[in-house]
């Protein structure tokens, strides 16, 4: 994990003012952020690990647990909303039996929901692995899930 | 490239890029902005570069990557330069015909746009109604510039405004100009962006911030994303100019990550600009310095804010803060901060160049200008569009929109994301403006109008947004991290069939105590949508309170799915749809039967039948 990160920080010149975009490429690395990133987030910017927690914790974007190999993500903008999403989610709740924010036990899967992805025009949006899937149907829900391996 | 280093250098350059372009030269434009990406345009792109290899066109025929022309619901769209011919949902297998017609100079009849209600076809963008009726001062050229390619932004005249601005006139003539064309932020407030500017450039402390909020986190809203991802230079320009009017030398534009494209984009504008001498030390050889560098948002609504934006780009928690000191004063990191709009900045080079009263000329009274709308829901023509302020919002939706989907009946449109209200039927042709939607108990907002029809619910609505609310609620002020969720509790009780008379009542003495006491602008609005559907929704709130029923058919605890016999042929696609096997098939042309005490209400078979044979009630 260490050199990883610590070109992270480099990056950005440990420049503590630019943490969200530190933890974002961390994530990005990771598809979580795991603790001990975090401590060496802390120790490599000399801030404390409250801070980082803070804002770890605050902004939606950032997961403290891990993800599946495949991550679903559901649009739950109002657009999406008026043109059935949370019926799209209910049946992606029900196919992998987890909630927004958890993931699969075979950690295959990690379901979550986004307020707006800004596809408005063709929702309701599913998105998996970042190929964005519009203008879905519940019933196109299982033959999205069957082409993740 | 060299940096260049006067406004004459710049006009060498520009005509050097023009003269190198052949205007005779066909160029496919494709749209390759997320929306059209989310309909698969990658590869129907991949498949005409490679068409044009196979036809041996390489060279002779461009294929342009380019932004959001605004029509998404029918992506891929495709525009055939010189002629300006216009294709929509072009697939892969088309490649080849396209590329074909190009060279025997023909229009393929069945990729044009068909009127539905008179099934004419229109060749080019201005034939189709949805074009036709929009001023496209902002998005139109998304089509002619490659969002990534400096060079096609500087052949349409890109940073011309900058050089005017930097050598013709002082930075308080150009605050002057963007103060008599009453540009007013489209973010949201509508705030006189001139006035902001002064009050920024006026204070005493120095470093001066300036910023870009393309935080836009407003579900439901996409015009920032299309401008940033589409034209992002336009963006920049006005940025500096407003630096420049402002006194200020470094720059932030904040950006959701949630826009991946937009990001990227935006990364290389800034570094062809820095290249260019657009940005950084000694811009054009002005001797103006102006460096900008992105912040990135983590998916936080509240964000969206401006100190609590500020707070973000500090690397803290993004909470707002009372503003009895403005940012203007007080801003990022206590120093003097001017925050404005992406919209807001790219309208600033079109004031610079044409002028305050070519600005002034268009809109109404108190709002000038175009305004950029995400057109979006239950209507025809999905997608954004850019029209005149005082247009009403029949024309919007009728004219441009093409009316409801489906033939469904137009019941509301809801304006201003979360911190907006439901207009309904009765006030369709109302101006829309800044201070008309207001009146309305709705605002504009960042521009986000979602059209439902008769099948939504307008306590479905309210506690859609009261949820999404509480959820990015920062928590930092009771009234609205107690009061929002206790707003939603009632509303989800409302919706389960467990209201009770004086809900209503409760709910209303809630909203007014929350936009009373709540810090920021996301508390103090946050009622908005709940007041305006019980203001013009009043009897669908009392069939849920009192009959326990949802009159849209939206509520889950409140309906239940039935098979209308007369319409089912047995086909028995929603059998094998039903995950709860709760649907049984009675033998071909026999209607199925659904046993309600195994069915989940997912809505399954409702999707799925296309015959309508299924009915919620």
């Amino acid at each position: 994990m260490g050199e990883a990160i610590e070109s992270i920080l480099d990056k950005y010149r440990r420049d503590s003012s630019q943490l969200v975009s530190m933890l974002q490429d961390i994530q990005a690395v990771h598809y979580w952020l795991p603790k001990e990133a975090l401590i060496e987030v802390s120790e490599g910017l000399d801030i404390p690990l409250s801070r980082v927690y803070s804002v770890a914790t605050f902004f939606k974007a950032f997961s403290l647990v891990p993800k599946g190999r495949h991550q679903v993500t559901i649009c739950m903008g109002t657009a999406c909303h008026v043109r059935g999403s949370p019926r799209i989610l209910n049946r992606v709740r029900q196919l992998l039996d987890i909630e927004p924010g958890e993931t699969t036990s075979d950690l295959k899967f990690s379901l979550d929901t986004v307020n707006c992805l800004g596809c408005c025009a063709l929702g309701p949006i599913m998105v998996v692995d970042g190929e964005y899937n519009g203008c879905v149907g519940v019933g196109d829900v299982p033959k999205i899930l069957e082409s993740c391996d | 490239m060299p940096r260049i280093n006067s406004p004459s250098e710049l006009e060498e350059i520009r005509k050097e890029i023009q003269a190198k372009r052949d205007p005779n030269k066909p160029c496919i434009a494709m749209c390759a902005g997320t929306g059209c990406l989310a309909l698969g345009a990658r590869k129907v792109i991949e498949s005409f570069k490679e068409e044009v290899k196979r036809q041996g066109l390489e060279g002779k025929v461009d294929v342009r990557e380019n932004g959001c022309p605004g029509f998404c619901e029918r992506g891929t769209v495709v525009v055939i330069y010189p002629e300006g011919i216009c294709y929509l949902g072009v697939k892969s297998e088309d490649a080849a015909e396209v590329v074909l017609s190009i060279q025997e100079k023909k229009v393929i009849e069945r990729l044009l746009y068909v009127n539905p209600s008179t099934g004419e076809k229109a060749t080019y963008e201005q034939e189709i109604p949805f074009y036709r009726n929009q001023i496209r001062h902002l998005i139109g050229n998304n089509t002619r510039i490659d969002p990534r390619n400096i060079d096609d932004y500087l052949a349409l005249g890109g940073y011309g405004a900058l050089a005017k601005a930097l050598f013709q006139r002082t930075a308080d003539e150009v605050l002057e100009e963007v103060k008599k064309a009453n540009l007013r932020g489209r973010g949201g407030g509508g705030f006189p962006t001139g006035k902001k500017w002064e009050t920024c450039r006026n204070a005493l402390e120095k470093p001066k911030y300036v910023i870009v909020n393309c935080d836009e986190g407003d579900p439901g809203a996409f015009m920032d994303r299309a401008l940033t991802e589409g034209n992002p230079h336009s963006v920049l320009e006005g940025f500096i100019i407003g630096a420049y009017a402002i006194g200020s030398h470094e720059g932030y534009v904040y950006i959701r990550n949630e826009y991946p494209l937009a990001v990227e984009n935006l990364g290389i504008a800034i570094e062809q600009a820095e290249e260019y001498g657009f940005l950084g030390k000694n811009i054009l050889g002005s001797g103006f310095d102006f460096t900008v560098r992105v912040g990135r948002g983590g998916g936080a609504f509240v964000c969206g804010e401006s100190t609590a934006l500020m707070a973000s780009l500090e690397g803290k928690v993004g909470e707002p803060r009372a503003k009895y000191i403005h940012t203007a004063e007080k801003g990022l990191w206590d120093k003097p901060t001017n925050l404005n709009n992406v919209e807001t900045w790219a309208n600033v080079p079109l004031i610079i160049n044409k002028g305050a009263d070519w600005f002034g000329a268009i809109g109404t009274e108190g709002s000038k200008g175009t305004k950029i709308f995400s057109l979006v829901g239950k209507v025809n023509n999905t997608g954004l569009v850019e029209v005149p302020m005082g247009i009403t919002l029949r024309d919007i939706i009728y004219k441009i929109g093409g009316g409801i989907r489906g033939n469904k009946k137009f019941k509301a449109v809801q304006t201003g994301g979360p911190s907006g209200g439901v207009i309904p039927e009765q006030f369709l042709d109302a101006p829309i403006d800044f201070d008309e939607l207001t009146k309305l108990g709705s605002m504009m907002g960042s521009g986000g109008m979602i059209v439902m029809d008769e099948d939504n619910c307008m306590v479905d609505i309210a506690k859609y947004f009261l949820s999404f609310l509480e959820e990015e609620s920062c928590g930092k002020c009771v009234p609205c991290r107690e009061g929002v969720k206790r707003m939603e509790e009632i509303l989800s009780r409302i919706s389960e069939g467990r209201g009770k008379e004086g809900d209503i009542q409760q709910l209303e003495r809630l909203a007014t105590a929350i936009a009373e006491g709540a810090l920021c602008a996301l508390g103090k609005t946050a009622p908005n949508p709940v007041l305006t559907t019980i203001k013009y929704f009043r009897e669908e709130y009392e069939a849920h309170i009192k009959e326990k029923r949802c009159p849209a058919g939206v509520c889950k605890e409140l309906i239940n799915y039935f098979v209308i016999d007369e319409k089912c042929p047995g086909c028995g696609i929603c059998v094998k749809n039903c995950p709860q096997g709760s649907i049984t098939f009675m033998g071909k042309k026999n209607p199925v039967v659904l046993d309600q005490s195994k069915c989940t209400k997912c809505g399954t078979c409702f999707d799925v039948c296309k015959l309508g044979a299924i009915e919620v009630r």
